[in-house]
């Protein structure tokens, strides 16, 4: 069921990334600032939007979860929520290393952007305890569902907040203008950023098959139990 | 801070690139063997069933 389509998914995932890696270090210039140290923004920012994508995508699934009371649609945000959370720990790990190499410091509390980031990543890390720590199916999946679809919203709203804080101080990368990313290095973070799309619908789709495969041994192994 | 020279640089360049390809490895590897267990398990159901 969730299989469908995922091994030339997961070529056009290797494909694009691969060509994405090729343009950032054979294509796009060296920033004149940063100097090589800002190709890190290739996978950092790309995996940031992704993860960030992710958490709303969970909370739109939860929505169709709670209108059609169809529990795949849980399934379908609680991975989705899981692979951000993934892609979030990367986010973290990546930024501090960048913010070490560009600051001299893994970490800067006063940057709104990195703490923000951090905010959300530990919002989201409460699903897990508040998720697992209902024991009745039915109730587990409406819970989590509120709470996908309360800190779902929550995203944008504080993306806003931190760019309405920054919009005098910050350098913006894309904006409506156009932002201050030169041609080349656009379209290498444009082709990082596809490729990171498709690398979060391969893993989501991976892990969809695995926990639909696990849910049909369990219903094979009681039918067994029963017909034994 | 003015801009790391290349060498140093790329210590840091290959930290992030390396940190996601073990991330995106390391959770390929999990589920993968996840489902090689399921298709066991499922071979194995198979197996009794036929005996």
């Amino acid at each position: 069921m969730y299989s469908k389509g995922l091994v030339p998914l997961g070529w056009a995932t290797a494909v694009t990334l691969t060509a994405a890696m090729a343009l950032v270090f054979f294509y796009a210039p060296l920033d004149a600032d940063q100097g090589f140290v800002q190709k890190i923004f290739y996978v950092h920012v790309p995996m940031a939007i992704v993860a960030l994508g992710g958490f709303i995508a969970g909370g739109v699934f939860a929505i169709r979860h709670l209108r059609s009371g169809d529990r795949s649609w849980d399934m379908r945000s609680y991975v989705a929520i899981h692979v951000s959370i993934i892609l979030g720990c990367g986010v973290l790990v990546t930024g501090a290393i960048w913010a070490k190499a560009s600051w001299g410091h893994w970490w800067v509390w006063d940057e709104p952007v990195l703490v923000s980031f951090l905010v959300v990543f530990l919002l989201y890390c409460v699903y897990y305890p508040l998720r697992f720590s209902i024991e009745d199916p039915d109730r587990q999946a409406r819970y989590s569902s509120v709470f996908a679809i309360t800190a779902g919203a929550f995203v944008p709203l504080n993306f806003i907040a931190v760019r309405l804080a920054e919009a005098y101080t910050h350098p913006r990368v894309l904006s409506q203008t156009g932002g201050s990313l030169p041609g080349d290095m656009r379209l290498t973070f444009l082709v990082a950023l596809a490729g990171m799309a498709l690398l979060f619908v391969t893993l989501w789709k991976l892990e969809l098959t695995a926990k639909h495969a696990s849910m049909q041994l369990k219903r094979l192994r009681n039918r067994a139990r029963v017909a034994a | 801070m003015p801009a790391l020279p290349l060498d140093e640089a790329g210590k840091y360049v290959a930290g992030a690139y390396v940190v996601f390809l073990a991330l995106i490895l390391v959770y390929v590897a999990i589920i993968g063997s996840k489902i090689a267990r399921i298709g066991r398990e499922i071979a194995e159901l198979a197996t009794e069933e036929d005996e």
